[in-house]
């Protein structure tokens, strides 16, 4: 079933308003069961194997299992992501390990200020070519 | 001025880029904007609107370099002629790209990027800037997140679009947003012709499974005119996992070949064919052509299609070591290996999950490539969608092709971006972005220029109310029926509506199971089943919010799907062989279809008018 949760590791995200599984899901796909407080993805045909709950899970409680009708059992993929990058380890069903690290951004995450050092919009040019931070190309 | 903003989910992690990307396919850089136009139209089966494609070549550049700006890692030429990292390049002091900085070039258009943040970076500048609009307009709210928009509602005065309505998907709460004018930019449909995998792998889409045709289902039921909904996309990418094939051919330059080593697109006797039906758009071996011929050597037996990875790295390898020595040329290698996983890991993990799981090393083994399932959108390689206004600045431009606010569609007041607008594919995630911000920017000028109008929307907010909740209604009433609320004869669930649309959409219009081939008779069966399907949905049910979201996002699908069949009877041609075909019109037939094929939805008489419309060549 795609992403999965390991009921051992799985807190519930200590009973807060959403669990981050569920805060991250494009496809509202992570529930909260309140009995058990454990997570769990209610619709595994509907996961497009994002990523996204394995990656933001705090306790580390979510993996993903390939796709059933198509994916070998065996491998496993895991990602540690951290403020400036990501760091793979890549398992592959003959037991070939494979790491890789790449970048995944040059700012201080919350550091984006989209009207730093741009000029204040010119409404006289609001019904012309361009954008207020660039002219639009001429040739 | 005051503005709000609605996204499905979490908008760090939502929408086409939620997963990353690896490449920025539209970057314009050092080549011609009347360059990008002919690419797009060789590309699209020589039917674009190129205002459209040249407005948008001439802006796209700043929002990529406002990327780089807020933290999106980008590649550089090293001094060797190598590719460096978006550290690397840090490291080295090279330029950004707005100071004069050297990309990757993958292709003529797009450039290399470590995109796995992506959308956190760029939606981290947009909740900056909604931000900045609620402290300076005092607005508490501007944001809404987790909100499903249903519907368009029109205003009473029976022309401008008043309201959006949905409803939230966390608590029982419903929503109607009203406005002088809205953009809408949502992506394109997915999962709507019955997948090459039915089981789990249902949800490794190519394009995001969460991409259900609600731009398309918002202005066709506010009456917006569509223009070429005939137009899919059928990617062929590594087969199953869906990883994307552009680096590899483009970057890696590796051949795919049938099993027997043989280039198909060079194959004399399936060009000749294709040029016989498809004239001069064969040669041009466009995405849709390149499919065709690929066709044609799976029909005749000499599948699997293959990348070959192994020559594509053997040969980089060679070169590596001649030009650095040994030493520094096996660390070249070593980090083209990393760059080919990454490929994959910043955009279709499960494809590297596929490779892990089947022991293939690309250096080593040989990789499965395939036709996957259709596709509808507009921002990618192909262009399904609306009919918009143009700039109208751009020379050549006709009457037809402007009605004063650019990015509008035929209803006043609504305004589209990205995947939703019609005939001018090929933006792609930059192109997309720097659309919504032309849309934006022409949206706050109807705003300005229509100072006294004040929307009043159609429906009452307890009329709203009544439409979203209905499937609460139905299901609540029927439920105890039967013994499980699954089986039971007074209504259909979410599952059901999306696997009838699926087969319908497979079997009839042309999806994998006839080899994407469709013909009159054969679209006219499957309309009169999708009829039936449609006045189904008026039977929808659901028990919690979660399902209330799959009944709506199903009936997008098939009013999507719906646009799309009709199109495909009116063209009396194979505009896009490779993507569909019509086996009773089975070549391009240019004295008769040159042209725009527009239609507009009459949702409250359940009517569709259909028309050709003029295409005009702007650029030489």
């Amino acid at each position: 079933m795609p992403s999965f949760v390991i009921t051992e590791k799985c807190d519930g995200c200590k009973a807060q308003d959403k669990t981050a599984c569920q805060y991250i899901c494009p496809h509202d796909l992570m529930a909260l069961d309140r009995e058990k407080m454990k997570a769990y993805n209610q619709e595994p045909e509907q996961c497009w194997e994002c990523f996204n709950c394995v990656k933001i899970c705090p306790q580390q409680a979510i993996e993903v299992r390939g796709y059933s009708d198509f994916v070998p059992l065996g491998s496993s993929t895991i990602p540690m992501r951290g403020t400036d990058s990501i760091m793979w380890t890549i398992k592959f069903r003959n037991g070939v390990l494979k790491r890789f690290k790449f970048p995944i951004r040059t700012t201080v995450e919350g550091s984006v200020d989209p009207y730093a050092g741009k000029p204040a919009p010119d409404w006289s040019t609001l019904k012309q070519p361009g954008l207020f931070t660039a002219p639009a190309r001429k040739e | 001025m005051e503005k709000e903003t609605c996204t499905f989910s979490y908008c760090h992690r939502s929408g086409a880029v939620a997963m990353g990307l690896s490449a920025i396919n539209t970057y314009v850089g050092e080549n011609k904007v009347e360059d990008y136009v002919r690419y797009v139209r060789n590309d699209l089966m020589g039917i674009i609107r190129e205002d459209l494609v040249y407005d948008l070549g001439r802006h796209v550049d700043d929002s990529v370099e406002l990327f780089e700006e807020w933290g999106l890692p980008i590649w550089k030429k090293g001094d060797d002629g190598f590719s460096l990292d978006g550290f690397q390049a840090a490291e080295a002091g090279k330029k950004s790209l707005k100071d004069g900085g050297t990309p990757v070039r993958s292709g003529k258009w797009q450039i290399m990027i470590n995109g796995e943040s992506y959308k956190v970076v760029v939606a981290e500048a947009a909740k900056k800037a909604l931000q900045t609009n609620r402290e300076k307009t005092g607005m508490a709210q501007n944001h809404f997140e987790r909100v499903f928009i249903v519907k368009a509602v029109k205003d009473t005065n029976g022309k401008n679009v008043a309201a959006a309505i949905g409803f939230s998907t966390r608590e029982n709460k419903i929503y109607s947003f009203k406005a002088k004018a809205m953009i809408c930019a949502t992506a394109g449909a997915v999962n709507c012709f019955r997948p090459r995998s039915v089981g789990e792998g249902m949800g490794r889409t190519w394009y995001p499974v969460f991409s259900c045709g609600s731009g398309y289902a918002f202005g066709m039921q506010a009456g917006a005119e569509l223009s070429l909904m005939e137009n899919r996309f059928v990617p062929a990418r590594f087969k199953d996992g869906y990883g994307p094939v552009g680096a590899w051919f483009l970057f890696f330059k590796a051949k795919a070949t049938d099993s027997y080593g043989n280039d198909y697109c060079a194959d004399k006797e399936y060009f000749d064919d294709a040029v016989a039906r498809y004239g001069d758009y064969a040669k041009g071996l466009g995405t849709a052509i390149r499919n065709h011929l690929m066709m044609r050597a799976m029909k005749d037996g000499r599948g699997p299609i293959l990348m070959q990875t192994p020559s594509a790295m053997a040969a980089l390898g060679a070169a590596f070591k001649e030009k650095l020595g040994d030493k520094e040329g096996a660390k070249k290698m070593k980090h083209l290996e990393a760059e080919a996983w990454e490929d994959f890991l910043d955009m279709a993990i499960g494809q590297a999950s596929l490779w892990a799981s089947k022991n293939i090393e690309p250096d080593k083994s040989v990789s499965e490539i395939m036709p996957t399932e259709p596709y509808l959108l507009g921002s990618h390689a192909g262009c399904a969608g609306f009919w918009v206004s143009g700039p109208g600045d751009i020379a050549g431009t006709p009457d037809h092709y402007s009605w004063g606010y650019n990015r509008m569609s035929t209803v006043p007041g609504l305004f589209m971006a990205g995947d939703v607008v019609g005939a001018s594919g090929h933006k792609f995630s930059s192109g997309s972005h720097a659309e919504g911000r032309m849309a934006a920017k022409a949206a706050i000028s109807f705003i300005l220029d229509n100072a006294s109008y004040t929307p009043s929307p159609k429906m009452s907010l307890d009329e709203i109310a009544a439409e979203l909740y209905l499937p609460f209604e139905i299901y609540e009433k029927h439920k105890t029926y039967t013994t499980e609320p699954g089986v039971n004869p007074n209504y259909i669930g979410p599952k059901a509506l999306q696997a009838r649309l699926m087969k319908i959409a497979d079997e009839y219009f042309g999806g994998v199971a006839t080899w994407y081939m469709t013909s009159k008779t054969m679209l006219e069966e499957g309309l009169r089943l999708l009829e039936m399907l449609k006045e189904d949905a008026g039977k929808m049910a659901a028990s919690n919010l979660h399902e209330l979201l799959r009944c709506f996002e199903n009936y997008h699908r098939i009013l999507s799907v719906e646009a799309h069949a009709r199109h495909i009877l009116f063209r009396e041609e194979s505009r896009y062989p490779g993507y569909y075909y019509r086996g009773d019109y089975n070549k391009i037939d240019d004295a008769n279809w040159k042209c725009f094929t527009n239609s507009r939805y009459d949702a409250e008489n359940n009517t569709w008018e259909l028309k050709k419309v003029p295409y005009v060549k702007m650029v030489s």
